[in-house]
């Protein structure tokens, strides 16, 4: 019976990281944001099982959160302000789809022969989810650098955040969890905020020539 | 304990005087009032901090207080209580010359004293989730503070804080939960398995490997916010772009939070015995951030962009005296943690009023300070020197006391510190040459502040001023054998 426990957790684990390959391969924002509605609600499915197993029902409390903020209200304000500040629809990346694929796989197993073998006392469970999670944070980063506007970045960042989420459920029996995704919740509604008051489109640091123009901090 | 005495927890009035100035604040209208009061608070939290010395609460599940952060908490409260004594003229000049309105002031002085409450929440903290959480928080503050002013200069800057300071600490909670991971095994799940109390007597037990991989992602995530080289990108420009009473708080105050979260984490890892030695990579990316930044003094021509790469400097060498580790190594990182906290903000306390009266931040507009303004410019120039190293101040103390320990130890490490140490002293040297001395230039900013203006900012200043040159000529007794004990407990 524990054994299919863990089983269903690993595929629910392994449903985000696919998710976050998913980003990688979008060449479209909206499809982006669709795909990362889904990670979310995957996320939501890991904390409510890992709420089931561990007998942890504030974890269920994670798992909503994950599910109406994330997985609804968060791409609905990002698809709202794509359209009100007129951002382009299609991703501008800093490196292309098939290379940034390759250097995923490689994170993949780079966390994999990272996680395994320094957490021999860990439980099964805790082993498989912490190599999977870090998975997703690394492929969180790696899209936040390779993918160039603000909404993209926002997206990378939000991914990143659900390996965290993903590895604090994970862990058996660890405080305050709901907390940490409240305040998580809080930084990014901030920073939609940020996007939406300041407009702000793009990255600021982008090679784009357009942006040149732009204060570069100390040529007065 | 009982509950009676549980209220009476000076920890609770410690941290819940400055968010309860944060919510009185937030609905005082009138900013002149609002300054006041944020002057009183930060010195009740000061009164408050100092009475932890005599009334040493025992730990809770969620705060605690020893000999480490107790010296950071007091410090932290002075700090913030000279700051917004300074803050006060600062504001009431700014608002003269119409750049801020009254809802962005009294938003100012509510977040002012909420980062104030997250800092010290932050330091008192027993638990690595609330710890997270309080470094989480003191980011979102500063950074509403830094955008202040609403000009695009402001706008990127605290964008660039944002984001780059919202990976950080994302990867530091991935380092938080891998050290719940660790300790969960031996502790067992719960509350424990994150209090500094309970995880500092059994750290020999936690598997050592997954620790030192948390270390890693601790030192990239916490050492973002410390503002080490390569991960420094955010600071000069929040530093520049936000009002000065909020450089001054960052410099002085935030950056040493951060950096006692990965001290902590260091004393975790040092009691287990079996991980990746901490040391060489804190003593690598200190002496990077070191070397980076005294090269780039030379070439800012924005006098707070300046300091703020001193700033990055600085923590260098923080870094890499508490890299080094041992007992004398420990205790001058100490010493020159509180050192440059103290003259760096009065560095900025200066900075503003300077800069408010040049009416800009060039520093080739900047001419003749010791003329103009006596008392002010022999002041800045005093604390210019004592940031850049020059006998006998405290920070000249503090820096030779890194170099002969490192020496002593790991000569060659020496090479790049001096170097580091040489070429700052020469750049501040050449800033300051033009900027205190010659003819004086034209005042194109605000008119000259009033006398108990300015009386506000240089009894603040020199007082800082004036703790430094005492810690370099003579350390009391009692402090020097408790910098030793805690100097020892960092191991």
């Amino acid at each position: 019976m524990q054994a299919l426990h863990f089983d269903i957790a690993h595929m629910i684990d392994a449903l985000v990281l696919m998710m976050g390959f998913g980003l990688l391969y979008q060449r479209r924002l909206r499809s982006v944001l669709r795909t990362f509605a889904f990670q979310a609600t995957a996320l939501a499915a890991a904390a409510a099982w890992q709420a089931y197993i561990q007998e942890a029902p504030h974890l269920y409390a994670t798992a909503a959160i994950a599910l109406f903020f994330k997985a609804i209200a968060v791409p609905m304000a990002l698809n709202w302000l794509v359209q009100r500040l007129g951002i382009h629809r299609a991703v501008e990346t800093a490196l292309g789809v098939g290379p940034s694929m390759m250097i995923g796989v490689v994170l993949v197993a780079l966390s994999i022969l990272l996680v395994l073998p320094v957490t021999e006392n860990a439980t099964a469970l805790t082993r498989e989810s912490l190599a999977l999670a870090m998975s997703v944070v690394l492929l969180g980063l790696l899209m936040m650098i390779t993918r160039r506007n603000a909404v993209t970045q926002v997206v990378g960042f939000m991914a990143l955040e659900n390996g965290l989420i993903l590895a604090a459920v994970g862990a058996k029996g660890m405080p305050l969890v709901v907390e940490i995704s409240i305040a998580f919740s809080v930084l990014v509604a901030m920073i939609l905020f940020g996007i939406f008051f300041f407009r702000i489109r793009e990255r600021f640091d982008s090679l784009d020539l357009h942006y040149l123009e732009f204060y570069r901090g100390e040529r007065q | 304990m009982s509950a009676a005495l549980e209220v009476w927890n000076p920890l609770w009035w410690v941290l819940g005087v400055p968010l309860a100035g944060a919510a009185l604040l937030a609905v005082v209208p009138s900013w002149r009032i609002a300054t006041w009061i944020n002057v009183m608070v930060s010195g009740v939290t000061l009164a408050v901090s100092l009475g932890l010395f005599h009334d040493r609460p025992p730990p809770t599940p969620m705060l605690f207080i020893d000999d480490f952060n107790v010296y950071l908490v007091v410090l932290t409260a002075f700090v913030s209580f000279t700051t917004s004594v300074f803050s006060a003229t600062y504001i009431a000049r700014e608002t003269q010359a119409a750049r801020l309105s009254d809802s962005h002031l009294r938003f100012y002085h509510a977040m002012y004293q909420a980062f104030v409450f997250t800092m010290l929440l932050a330091l008192t903290a027993n638990n690595i989730g609330v710890l997270w959480v309080a470094v989480e928080a003191a980011t979102l503050t500063t950074v509403l503070m830094v955008s202040l002013y609403r000009t695009r200069e402001a706008i990127e800057a605290a964008w660039k804080y944002f984001i780059l300071c919202s990976v950080g600490i994302g990867l530091a909670l991935f380092g938080t939960i891998l050290v719940y991971i660790a300790a969960q095994p031996v502790m067992g799940a719960g509350i424990a398995a994150m209090a500094w109390t309970e995880l500092m007597p059994r750290a020999a037990e936690f598997q050592p490997d997954l620790l030192s991989l948390a270390f890693v992602f601790l030192l990239v995530g916490y050492g973002t916010k410390v503002g080490l080289a390569p991960l420094h990108a955010w600071l000069p420009d929040a530093h520049a772009e936000g009002p000065t009473p909020i450089s001054a708080v960052l410099s002085g105050l935030l950056l040493n939070v951060a950096l006692y979260a990965l001290l902590r984490f260091k004393m975790i890892l040092a009691s287990n015995g079996y991980t990746v030695l901490p040391g060489p990579l804190m003593i690598a990316m200190g002496t990077s951030s070191v070397l980076l930044a005294s090269f780039m003094l030379y070439r800012r021509g924005d006098i707070k962009r300046l300091f703020a790469y001193s700033s990055i400097e600085h923590m260098g060498i923080v870094t890499f005296a508490f890299g080094m580790g041992g007992a004398l190594a420990n205790f001058a990182g100490l010493m020159h943690m509180t050192m440059h906290s103290l003259a760096k903000s009065a560095i900025f306390f200066a900075v503003g009023i300077i800069s408010q009266n040049a009416g800009t931040k060039r520093i080739a507009d900047i001419r003749g300070l010791t003329a103009s303004d006596p008392l002010l410019g022999w002041g800045f120039l005093l604390c210019v020197l004592a940031i850049a190293g020059l006998p006998p101040l405290g920070i000249f103390m503090s820096e030779f006391l890194v170099v002969t320990s490192t020496f002593a130890r790991q000569p060659l490490l020496t090479l790049p510190l001096i170097l580091g140490l040489l070429l700052t002293f020469g750049a501040l040297l050449l800033r300051l040459q033009g900027m205190a001395f010659g003819e004086p230039g034209k005042d194109m900013g605000h008119p000259r502040p009033t006398r108990t203006g300015s009386a506000m900012v240089l009894v603040p200043m020199y007082s800082h001023l004036l703790l430094v040159a005492i810690a370099g000529l003579y350390l009391p007794e009692p402090l020097v054998s408790w910098f030793q004990a805690v100097a020892r407990l960092l191991g």
